[in-house]
């Protein structure tokens, strides 16, 4: 009987291990998780929808992984990898042997340079754990600082900011969201935050971050100092790639996987936060995405893999956030883009399509009240996947129809 | 079972391959017309996470959820995968003198 481990228990984990019982796989799974909760969705973390929520949102009821025969081991952590004898020892001791290994490993939190570890007032947010630990401080009467301008910060202050508490974000470069999202709805979301009452700060270093008496003390190059009742650390994640890396695994920012998610060792695959992988679109470009959809999409595809489908990557990277009653979302990599067109949907929302020189689309970020710009980046989405090279005026053109464009 | 029939909107005020979104009793739905220009109609809100399906996009007969792009047949409700595993209830609708009626 062959036994397919898969280690992290995450969205892409969990999707991997559903996935292969839905692809008829009918031998041993076993799904090994770090934190002590069976599988939760990550991204309402950070957002205001589940600011008052007490639970985590279960991927699947506890019950649905041995329905399906999955052997979930929960509060353990991988600790060496064999490849030679295909197998794994777990922080207990246990030893997993396979025939097919899933690194779902994931990312964790950077932590800010010479800051105190362990500190209840200095803090990151990862995990459901993190999250209550905040919701407790964001209340009236108290200050939270965050340190990085990136949608988890974002996310965070508006959070914190519908709970009452006061906000500070400190970003070091010249404007929040500096990776991978346009000025122009940087610059919106950045006014709205201000409207808010959020105290944004840009262009700012910090030259110490210390606990002192009951306080997180942030020290700012210009002579400043900011004291918090916390101050929340969001400034990046790294891949966790270990275990991986300990056992001679090919590392290249992140676990780096073929376009069918096959590691340099046989038998062993990586998918989602923790590998880098080719990206067809966009001519084969190594990149590694730290997204909820890219997770549980190649989750899926890690599985058909597994299982000697030989699925290739193909979608297209895709993002949001949630800030107030804003949703952004991103879809396609923007880096490249030559030029941009802008289409006004109403009621603030707006699309910028963002084409190559050559006129291909292959960006298309959007952001407005509610998901008023969702439909169109589904469609954006489906036309930068088909490589299209659409009129400018009429991706300008409200009146009219993506739909018609992708029909052409 | 059939219950009362309740008036949505003219015909034409659905595109072909779209859906609105209809508010009744403190109730949401939404109605579907499909590319072979049928109506159909379900709940309105995502089983995942209660989002609008309205704001999402139709393709053929499937309804994506604007949100999570959770997906759904919208003939029969049924989830069509992840994140979504749980069905949509689909309710009768009826063409009477050019204006669409769901029976709820």
């Amino acid at each position: 009987m062959a036994h397919f481990v898969i280690l992290g228990a995450g969205e892409c984990g969990a999707r991997a291990a559903f996935a292969l019982r839905e692809k008829g796989f009918d031998d041993e799974i076993t799904l090994v998780g770090a934190e002590p909760l069976h599988p939760y969705e990550r991204p309402p973390l950070s957002k205001a929808g589940s600011a008052d929520a007490s639970g985590p949102k279960f991927i699947a009821a506890v019950e649905k992984y041995a329905e399906n025969g999955i052997r979930l081991l929960t509060g353990l952590e991988a600790r060496d990898l064999d490849t030679a004898s295909k197998s794994v020892t777990l922080s207990d001791g246990t030893s997993l042997s396979y025939d097919k290994l899933l690194l779902a490993t994931g990312a964790a939190a950077r932590s800010f340079p010479g800051a105190p570890e362990g500190s209840s007032h200095i803090r990151s947010l990862r995990t459901h754990h993190d999250a209550a630990a905040l919701r407790n401080v964001m209340k009236p009467g108290k200050h939270i600082a965050i340190i990085g301008g990136g949608f988890i910060g974002l996310e965070l202050a508006a959070t914190a900011r519908r709970l009452g508490a006061e906000v500070t974000v400190i970003e070091g470069l010249e404007r929040v969201l500096k990776r991978g999202v346009p000025e122009e709805i940087a610059h919106l979301l950045t006014e709205r935050h201000r409207a808010e009452g959020v105290d944004i700060r840009c262009g700012v270093s910090i030259t110490a971050l210390t606990e002192e008496s009951g306080k997180a003390v942030i020290r700012l190059s210009g002579g400043e100092v900011i004291e918090a009742d916390l101050a929340l650390v969001g400034i990046g994640a790294r891949p966790n790639i270990e275990i991986a890396e300990s056992a001679g695994l090919t590392i290249e920012n992140g676990i780096a996987v073929d376009t069918y998610l096959q590691t340099s060792a046989p038998d062993v695959f990586a998918a989602g936060d923790c590998c880098s992988f080719p990206l067809p679109i966009y001519g084969g470009r190594r990149v590694r995405l730290e997204s909820w959809r890219n997770a549980q999409e190649q989750g899926t595809l890690a599985a058909a893999n597994m299982l000697g489908l030989d699925e290739a990557v193909s979608s297209v990277p895709w993002f949001w956030s949630d800030q107030y009653d804003m949703t952004l979302q991103i879809s396609g990599l923007a880096d490249d883009a030559a030029t941009h067109q802008r289409r006004d949907l109403g009621a603030g929302a707006f699309i910028l399509f963002h084409l190559d020189a050559d006129g291909r689309l292959i960006a298309a970020s959007g952001v407005g009240p509610g998901n008023a710009v969702a439909r169109d980046i589904r469609l954006a989405e489906m036309l930068i996947a088909a490589r299209a090279h659409p009129d400018p005026a009429a991706l300008a053109a409200s009146d009219i129809k993506l739909k018609s464009l992708l029909a052409a | 079972m059939s219950g009362n029939w309740v008036e949505v909107c003219g015909k034409d005020e659905i595109d072909e391959e779209d859906v609105i979104r209809f508010d009744h009793d403190g109730r949401t739905f939404a109605v579907y017309r499909s590319p072979d220009d049928k109506f159909f109609a379900t709940d309105g809100l995502c089983t995942h996470e209660h989002i609008h399906l309205a704001d999402g996009l139709v393709m053929d007969e499937i309804i994506e959820c604007p949100k999570h792009n959770g997906r759904f047949n919208y003939k029969t409700g049924e989830a069509k995968g992840a994140p979504v595993c749980v069905n949509l209830k689909i309710y009768p609708v009826k063409i009477e003198d050019g204006a669409v009626f769901i029976s709820l």
